[in-house]
């Protein structure tokens, strides 16, 4: 498990995120954890974390506040790695209709609340199933659970992105990947061993992109 | 599909896991970080650590309690048990905590569920109720009334009405608790969880009551339930979490299977 070789994650810590589950299980999984509250916390590291719960809005205050969303912005174009978790990753497209938020934009799309469910917030575990494979899932059987705690999910423009739907009422896309930047609608620090095994898979990717020497779980 | 949860629900005081009745005849049943990350491995859907002593000298120790479970057992985790401000949420969340549960102080200050909501989102919000069936009067329109203070302190507020409040309020999630069952293993109040899950959009935990794995199906079958608490039948070891998910699916039910096989 966790080595000190391992990539440098920075986690990005703008409010009210849980910083301590990302962190704690991205360690397990074998990462160099930093935690970044503004651009000078980026330096240095191999990818980003993006964590999130909560609405749209205050995070975006947030990182506009801390002056990261230039730097968030630059580091994708760059093409380096880039995580989003949930509130995390509906940052990454254009626009949320949660309050209109205007997001980071560096995915088209925008981000809705879900439709015909059942039950809101989307509070639990729910099945992933598979719409292309993608290394991230590597080891992790179609139609594993993964924890969700939301009431909105992102609409990408450009279907090709899309790697994993789940359902609840309506599916939506619970897994995005283009390029380095990637995103999950669900807590993999939340989601027991299936998580953990995901962040050891996203930190391979992370390795074999920076080509740093790792051992990961 | 959205599974149905099991979450063994740990009481805690100064630090400790207890059990008892009450608050009488506790007993230490060991260090609540360890209890959580075993539940985690058995394959808990949730942990839910319940403050059972509230006291303000406790609290520092309830965070150091939520920190190293959040270290060790990746499963969400709510806390329960006088949290009283949006600040003392605030500091719960950053000790690693999902989500938090509000009860006395919700019916004290029904306006803390909504700030809590502005502040972290109503999915962190979770409003915990105590309910009481009332002594039957022919025509009478409250069936169960809410009750706070660990069951002995009486509100006049309608458990069915107060739920639809406390959702309107920002809640994201009830606890819904039978005063009446609670410690007696004869079964949840599926009458009182269907009264309450057919009036809201948001999850309802139900509580109080289990014996064994068909009253989880029967809590989720007849009461609507979106996930399902207990305490003593796993503390004690007479039923495992895998025991009553294999009743769930056996009634049909959607569960998390304990051991999702990863290569």
């Amino acid at each position: 498990m966790g080595t000190p070789t391992g990539p440098v994650v920075a986690v990005l810590d703008y409010g009210a995120a849980n910083m301590v589950s990302i962190g704690q299980a991205l360690v397990v999984a074998g990462a160099r954890v930093v935690v970044a509250t503004d651009a000078s916390g980026l330096l240095g590291a191999d990818a980003i974390v993006v964590p999130g719960v909560g609405a749209a809005a205050p995070a975006m205050a947030h990182l506009r506040e801390r002056g990261l969303v230039e730097p968030l912005r630059e580091w994708v174009r760059a093409g380096r790695p880039c995580l989003g978790i949930c509130l995390g990753v509906q940052l990454f497209f254009d626009r949320s209709d949660e309050a209109d938020a205007e997001t980071l934009g560096v995915l088209a799309g925008r981000t809705v609340p879900l439709r015909e469910a059942p039950t809101l917030p989307h509070i639990g575990w729910n099945t992933v199933e598979a719409v292309r494979p993608h290394p991230l899932f590597e080891g992790i059987p179609d139609g594993s659970h993964f924890y969700f705690v939301h009431s909105y999910a992102p609409v990408p423009a450009d279907e090709s992105v899309v790697v994993a739907r789940t359902t609840h009422g309506r599916p939506f896309v619970s897994a995005v990947a283009c390029g380095s930047v990637y995103g999950l609608q669900f807590h993999p620090e939340k989601s027991a061993e299936a998580g953990l095994r995901l962040l050891a898979n996203f930190l391979s990717l992370v390795a074999a992109d920076a080509g740093v020497a790792t051992q990961v779980a | 599909m959205l599974a149905r949860r099991v979450i063994p629900c740990l009481d805690v005081a100064n630090g400790r896991v207890v059990k008892g009745t009450r608050f009488v005849d506790l007993t230490d049943e060991g260090d609540p970080a360890e209890l959580a990350e075993r539940y985690a491995h058995e394959g808990a859907d949730e942990i839910v650590f319940l403050d059972i002593a509230a006291a303000p000298e406790g609290r520092s120790t309830m965070l150091e309690v939520v920190r190293r479970t959040a270290s060790r057992a990746f499963v969400p985790l709510t806390v329960g048990g006088g949290v009283r401000s949006v600040d003392e949420m605030r500091d719960v969340l950053r000790a690693g905590a999902d989500k938090v549960s509000f009860n006395t102080a919700a019916v004290a200050r029904p306006e803390l569920l909504t700030a809590c909501a502005e502040r972290f989102g109503s999915q962190a919000v979770v409003c915990a109720i105590d309910a009481r069936r009332l002594p039957h009067d022919e025509g009478a329109e409250r069936i169960w009334e809410v009750v706070t203070h660990g069951g002995r302190r009486p509100t006049e507020l309608d458990a069915v009405t107060w739920a639809v409040r406390v959702v309107q309020l920002g809640a994201g999630e009830l606890l819904v608790t039978s005063m009446d069952r609670d410690g007696t293993r004869s079964g949840f109040d599926t009458e009182l969880l269907r009264a309450i899950s057919s009036r809201v959009r948001v999850p309802v935990i139900a509580s109080g009551g289990a014996s064994g794995p068909a009253d989880f199906v029967a809590a989720v079958r007849d009461g609507g339930a979106d996930a399902v608490l207990a305490a003593s039948i796993f503390h004690r070891r007479m039923h495992s979490i895998d025991s009553v998910k294999q009743a769930m699916a056996a009634a049909g039910l959607p569960v998390r299977p304990v051991k999702e096989a990863v290569a």
